[in-house]
């Protein structure tokens, strides 16, 4: 297959920002990104880094009036930034499918779960009522929902949460898209379900070749998922790298702050490690200089750059600043 | 579907039993008894002990109400003191009347009111909105007996262009007609009543509409790729609608039991200017089973509303 085509998306210098008391402030800030075929993408980063603010660009789900989308979000040489509603809506839910957080949020009450399926089916495609129906019972069978006659009819509120996230993702792929796109998809279920749903993911992923952005604050997740992985702070992706080398070799003071931050099963210590201070606002972010900086304070200011840009330290590997160079977290007592 | 109507059938029996002890029980204790005002203050206290005797008041209260219900139930509800009629006869006229105004105010309040609503949440915070919101605050703050009686005042005597009394001119001439008639007594007492109650319907559906404009399942519906256009009208407006679609009920049986104001002010002979008028004359029978039945009402109107919204909201419906 010819290199080229194998890349879906390609965001270039993405800047999005929300008014906030009439001015503009930028919550993701130079977005760099590529999703190619086959692929699972993890965007991993705290409330408020800006992960989510990527995905709603994406699918132009934003705000119009208080939002300003610049740079370029590429798709087969289409420019999705500014693209127009009618235009776009050919795009959304055939091309692009979104899976979202709260699958009990995400689904109309009024409505049965089946004809929310069929209603994605009707606009993209050129089925009647009755292939359109015998379409999403093959999609509640490849999602794995039992007895799917039977769930075609029910609403929302009958349906546990994890058959609910199995309907919005049936809702997802109808249409075949190329690119999925997860926003936290199994942060609102139980752990069990949330293997499920992965595995689920995974599976479709395989079948159909799509790309797939699956955002998470769960490292958990991105360890059992994702091939390449984008670590965000404030706005600004810190780190980029395949996923054996994040967890292997982690080099941005965030990214690994994030790692020594985790449960370890293999390990006698009681207590957890804590990242001092908190994520800055939007408001509040600084706009020159390292944003992590004021969190490792035991770092001396000429470890930073002044303006902070993202280095190929290895082959596929980015990191941002090069203060990580000189990080220990021995030094931080 | 049908359990849950059955259900809440169920339900009432109870709430009617206490609804008709406590009404009986409220006239019992009113002053004066049945042969007040129907016979000669001055006849001997032997007749009058013998007719106390020949009509039961001498039973025993719940022997008294048992025959009290059993009349009510043979739509038996008893003789007007004032009137010297039926009551039963005397409020079907008036139900009649207050039917059809308040039908047409009904009518009319929907036909402001859900396009104002719906323009006021489309269009939130902008300039539409704010102009609605202008126009609630007035129909909220404006008390309906000075606006009526101001309407009354300007359409009815200053310009003429409308009767100020009555339910139907006794010369409905062929011109008219009496249901022409009728309408044209109707028409200013609605458009006036409609104008004042707008308020509540124009705010739940603008609120409605703001709310679930920001849900996820929006979200989701504009991220299949569904037209704003039938985003807004299939998802949103549906949604929206649930809070009004939950009043219907009330408004139904609200249709019934009159607005005393509107029909005082303009003197038309309807179901509440009867229940004012009674309470003036202190004519129990009629108030009684007029209370009976506005009670009655609102627990069909809630019967209604609970089947209604059980149809629209799914969520609502019991297994």
């Amino acid at each position: 297959m010819d290199k080229q085509t194998d890349v879906l998306l390609d965001i270039e210098h993405l800047h999005t920002a929300y008014r906030l008391q009439g001015k503009f402030y930028d919550a993701a800030d130079d977005i760099n990104l590529r999703l190619k075929r086959d692929e699972i993408l993890a965007i991993v980063g705290e409330s408020g880094s800006g992960k989510s603010t990527i995905a709603s660009s994406i699918i132009g789900l934003y705000d119009q009036k208080n939002t300003r989308v610049t740079g370029d979000i590429l798709y087969n040489e289409l420019n999705l930034v500014g693209l127009n509603d009618k235009l776009f809506n050919q795009i959304r839910g055939k091309r692009i499918g979104m899976i979202f957080q709260d699958p009990l949020a995400s689904l109309n009450p009024l409505m049965r779960v089946g004809d929310q399926v069929a209603e994605t089916l009707y606009y993209h495609t050129d089925m009647d009522e009755k292939q359109r129906h015998d379409r999403v019972i093959e999609l509640f069978n490849q999602v794995g929902m039992p007895r799917p006659e039977e769930m075609y009819s029910m609403y929302p509120h009958e349906l546990s949460g994890g058959l609910r996230q199995r309907v919005v993702i049936a809702i997802a792929i109808a249409c075949k898209p190329e690119i999925i796109i997860a926003d936290e998809p199994t942060t609102a279920l139980d752990v069990t379900i949330q293997a499920q749903i992965l595995d689920l993911l995974k599976e479709i992923q395989k079948e159909t070749h799509s790309g797939i952005i699956l955002i998470t604050h769960d490292l958990g997740v991105v360890a059992e998922t994702a091939d390449q992985v984008a670590v965000m702070y404030a706005g600004q992706i810190v780190e980029k790298a395949d996923v054996k080398t994040i967890f292997s070799n982690p080099l941005h003071p965030y990214t690994r702050s994030l790692l020594h931050s985790m449960p370890q099963t293999d390990s006698n210590d009681e207590e957890l490690h804590v990242i001092q201070g908190t994520v800055p606002s939007l408001k509040n972010m600084p706009r020159s200089g390292d944003r992590f900086a004021a969190r490792i304070p035991w770092i001396p200011a000429s470890a930073h750059e002044d303006n902070p840009r993202i280095h190929e330290v290895e082959p596929n590997h980015f990191v941002r600043c090069t203060c990580w160079q000189g990080f220990h977290f021995e030094d931080e007592k | 579907m049908w359990k849950t109507v059955l259900r809440r059938i169920l339900i009432m029996i109870p709430q009617l039993i206490i609804l008709s002890i406590l009404v009986f029980f409220l006239a019992k204790m009113m002053p004066g008894d049945p042969f007040t005002g129907m016979i000669n203050p001055n006849s001997d206290p032997k007749t009058i002990a013998h007719l106390k005797q020949e009509y039961g008041l001498n039973d025993p209260v719940w022997v008294q109400y048992g025959r009290w219900v059993g009349n009510l139930f043979h739509g038996d509800l008893g003789q007007s003191y004032i009137q010297k009629v039926p009551v039963a006869s005397l409020i079907w006229d008036r139900a009649v009347n207050t039917f059809w105004l308040s039908l047409v105010t009904v009518i009319i309040t929907y036909a402001i009111a859900i396009p104002l609503g719906i323009t006021a949440g489309r269009h939130q915070d902008q300039w539409q909105d704010q102009s609605i919101q202008i126009f609630n605050y007035i129909t909220l703050a404006t008390p309906a007996f000075v606006f009526y009686i101001l309407g009354l005042y300007i359409f009815g005597f200053v310009l003429g262009w409308f009767p100020v009394s009555g339910s139907v001119s006794d010369t409905a001439s062929e011109f008219f007609g009496i249901l022409g008639s009728r309408l044209y007594h109707i028409i200013l007492p609605a458009i006036l009543c409609a104008l004042i109650t707008t308020t509540a319907t124009v705010q739940y559906l603008r609120t409605g509409i703001v709310d679930n404009k920001v849900e996820d399942y929006v979200r989701t519906a504009r991220s299949k790729g569904v037209p704003d256009k039938v985003v807004f009208n299939k998802h949103i407006l549906r949604n929206s609608m649930l809070p009004i679609a939950a009043f219907l009920g009330t408004t139904i049986t609200g249709l019934l039991s009159g607005s005393m104001i509107i029909e005082t002010v303009f003197s038309y002979p309807g179901m509440g200017k009867l229940f004012l008028d009674s309470i003036g004359q202190r004519d129990y029978t009629t108030l009684t089973a007029l209370i009976m039945i506005f009670g009655i009402l609102t627990l069909l109107g809630n019967l209604i509303s609970d089947i209604v919204m059980s149809i629209v909201d799914p969520r609502i419906r019991v297994q």
